[in-house]
């Protein structure tokens, strides 16, 4: 098959399964009662056309890539990472405690909080590291667990005062509330054309090509990858699986926790308004891991997906408007998930099936 | 202070309705754990089950909404389950995408359809009656925990040492095992890796549906979107916490659903007890056991691992 109609083909298949999942969802609004039209103009108006719209998708993207970024280093080695809500929520509270600890003039305390929130995705990940070949316990398996329990854990932090929660003072009538981020203190959210981003969103897009560059053309990388390709032949070409693995599961956790740091002190009023809640992490570290994987584990898709998915979300807030539930919204993105899934998939068993046809012939 | 305190959980430990709350748990977390632990001895790491009893939930009230019987509320829950069950299968095990992919998506999407679709129909339901075994029931604490509850519970037993002989003691169940311990060689043995898996995975959506259903009519006979609220993913815990045996998931279940009613009822009589480290005790048991027994006990070695042939 010639290069374009490979290309068209993909362009067809990707085009058939997305509309049949956006006819789905159509169906589920019409049947009860809903208008289907609308809703979209509402998602594509809430996420880029209305005025400062794009610029909340990117704030959301920002982390999700982010996150992203790390589970395709993570994977990347072989290992099967599921845990970055957790790992971005403790990067966040831990960001949050040195924040105010160490208090520091405005830039300063900036990069003491995105780097706190580093290492503490890190180190929650680094449990699982040490788990699994330490103690042989798949990574798989202690990395979604450990999502609940740092639930819990920042949970319990907000409850005391020596922990995260904010003063009488500053929280009011709120419990379970953290301090306020001091303006000055803040990352910085220029104004470009109408729209307000972080510049994390700057930093979250040099890092998706550093990733790139580090995995494809140089030595770690390469390492990296074969472990993941074939362990056997890594060890004996002396790539330490306990080293370079146990390495990208921190990394992996690192660039959650930097989201969840990136999140807090950047993120205005889709992520807290600058106060660690409750609930905070809001699910941007299943989303991000969703991300790396519908980008097939590679950094330069994962910038693609991660607008798209930021859009579904912050498009979300202008569905209610409608009269149809925003709940519709959580139907369409799965749905769209679902239906990316599909046309890679097909390629590769017909692919497959074309192949075992061929080599049967010739014999 | 502290006297008043073990007084309370003295009240706790010998009053029934701890026992009865601890059992309406377990019973939740068994019908899922049943399902999640063949689905885990096929190779499956089957996330979706969260969505699984979410949409058995759902669908079990929309049944009795809509005939007024309990036994077609338990059949839709049965088919929301294998609908969960179907799309994860077929993805994860026909068109090789990732098995995370769809179990995450598949959560959120029940997620939001099940919350959309309960605010547009609002679907009641009624408790299902309650069924004594003679005899048995007036066994003192768990007599009625155990033998006096409402008639859905029963199913279990027949449900959970089925499970057990289909897994141990059948062809089937054979080969769902060779699937998750080395897929390669069970491939070579003619045997349909992907098939025993989707299967198995059916089989999980099969339980969790009805366990959901039975959940919603042995419960609060309401629904909302939180009713499930996670206890998917702490029937994972126990079957991770059981070494992947049934009796050990079984007694994951009894443990996790014993320390949250336990819980429940101390904060009735006032005490508020550290409810973080309650709630985060399954996840913790389950890593502290797999950290220590790791060496002796140990995952079905293809967990998590797609086969494809020819693939490593």
């Amino acid at each position: 098959m010639t290069r374009g109609a490979r290309l068209a083909e993909w362009v067809v298949l990707y085009a058939l399964s997305v509309a049949v999942a956006l006819a789905l969802a159509s169906v589920i609004v019409e049947a009860t009662g809903g208008d289907w039209w609308p809703v979209v103009e509402a998602l594509v108006d809430g996420s880029i056309m209305a005025p400062g719209r794009w610029g909340g998708t990117l704030g959301i993207a920002a982390p999700l890539l982010l996150v992203a970024l790390g589970t395709v280093i993570s994977s990347k080695a072989g290992l099967i990472n599921i845990g970055q809500e957790g790992q971005l929520l403790i990067g966040a509270a831990v960001a949050v405690y040195f924040s105010f600890l160490i208090g520091g003039p405005g830039p300063l305390n900036v990069v003491v909080l995105l780097l706190f929130g580093a290492l503490g995705g890190a180190a929650w990940a680094s449990i699982s590291g040490l788990l699994r070949y330490w103690r042989g316990v798949p990574e798989v398996l202690s990395t979604l667990l450990l999502v609940f329990v740092a639930l819990q854990a920042v949970g319990y932090g907000l409850k005391w005062q020596w922990l995260l929660l904010a003063d009488e003072a500053s929280r009011g009538n709120r419990n379970l509330v953290s301090e306020q981020l001091a303006k000055d203190n803040r990352i910085p959210r220029p104004d470009v054309f109408g729209n307000e981003f972080p510049i994390t969103v700057y930093v979250a897009l040099a890092l998706a090509l550093a990733v790139a560059y580090v995995l494809a053309r140089t030595v770690w990388g390469f390492r990296l990858r074969m472990l993941g390709h074939n362990p056997r032949a890594a060890q004996r070409a002396g790539v330490s699986s306990t080293t370079y693995g146990a390495t990208a599961l921190a990394i992996g956790g690192a660039f959650a926790g930097l989201a969840g740091a990136a999140m807090f002190a950047g993120g205005g009023f889709s992520f807290g308004n600058y106060r660690l809640v409750p609930g905070f992490s809001d699910n941007i570290g299943w989303t991000g891991l969703l991300v790396a994987l519908l980008a097939r584990e590679r950094a330069l898709p994962a910038v693609v997906a991660a607008f798209v998915f930021a859009g579904l979300r912050n498009g979300a807030g202008f569905v209610n408007s409608t009269g149809v539930q925003s709940r519709i919204t959580d139907v369409v993105q799965g749905l769209l998930v679902l239906a990316l899934l599909v046309p890679p998939a097909v390629v590769f068993l017909r692919d497959r099936r074309r192949a075992r046809a061929a080599a049967t012939e010739r014999v | 202070m502290l006297i008043d305190f073990f007084s309370a959980v003295g009240d706790v430990l010998s009053s029934e309705s701890t026992y009865i709350n601890g059992a309406l748990f377990a019973a939740l977390l068994a019908f899922a754990a049943t399902g999640e632990w063949v689905a885990e001895r096929s190779g499956t790491l089957n996330i979706s089950v969260e969505g699984m009893l979410l949409s058995g939930a759902f669908a079990g009230i929309l049944g009795y909404h809509i005939s007024d019987s309990i036994v077609v509320g338990l059949v839709f829950g049965v088919i929301g389950g294998l609908l969960i069950a179907a799309v994860q299968a077929e993805m994860s095990h026909r068109l090789t995408a990732d098995q995370f992919v769809v179990g995450l998506t598949l959560n959120i999407l029940v997620f939001g359809l099940v919350g959309f679709l309960d605010r547009e129909i609002e679907p009641q339901a009624l408790r299902a009656s309650e069924v004594e075994v003679p005899v048995l029931v007036d066994i003192p604490l768990f007599g009625k925990a155990l033998f006096g509850e409402p008639w859905p519970f029963y199913l279990l037993y027949g449900l959970v040492p089925l499970s057990w002989w289909l897994v141990y003691r059948t062809r089937w169940g054979l080969e769902l095992r060779a699937a998750g311990e080395n897929p390669q060689s069970a491939d070579v043995s003619g045997i349909d890796v992907n098939r025993r898996r989707r299967q198995s995975i059916y089989y999980a959506g099969f339980t969790s549906g009805l366990g959901g259903a039975y959940f919603l009519f042995a419960r609060i006979a309401a629904f909302d979107d939180s009713v499930i609220g996670g206890q998917g993913f702490i029937a994972i815990a126990a079957v991770i916490f059981g070494g992947w045996t049934l009796w050990g998931t079984m007694a994951g279940c009894v443990l996790f659903a014993g320390a949250l009613s336990f819980q429940l009822s101390l904060q009735g009589l006032g005490y508020e007890l550290n409810t973080e480290l309650l709630q985060a005790l399954p996840y913790l048991v389950t890593i502290g056991a797999m950290a220590i027994f790791a060496k002796r006990v140990r995952p079905p070695a293809a967990l998590a691992r797609p086969f494809i042939r020819g693939l490593k």
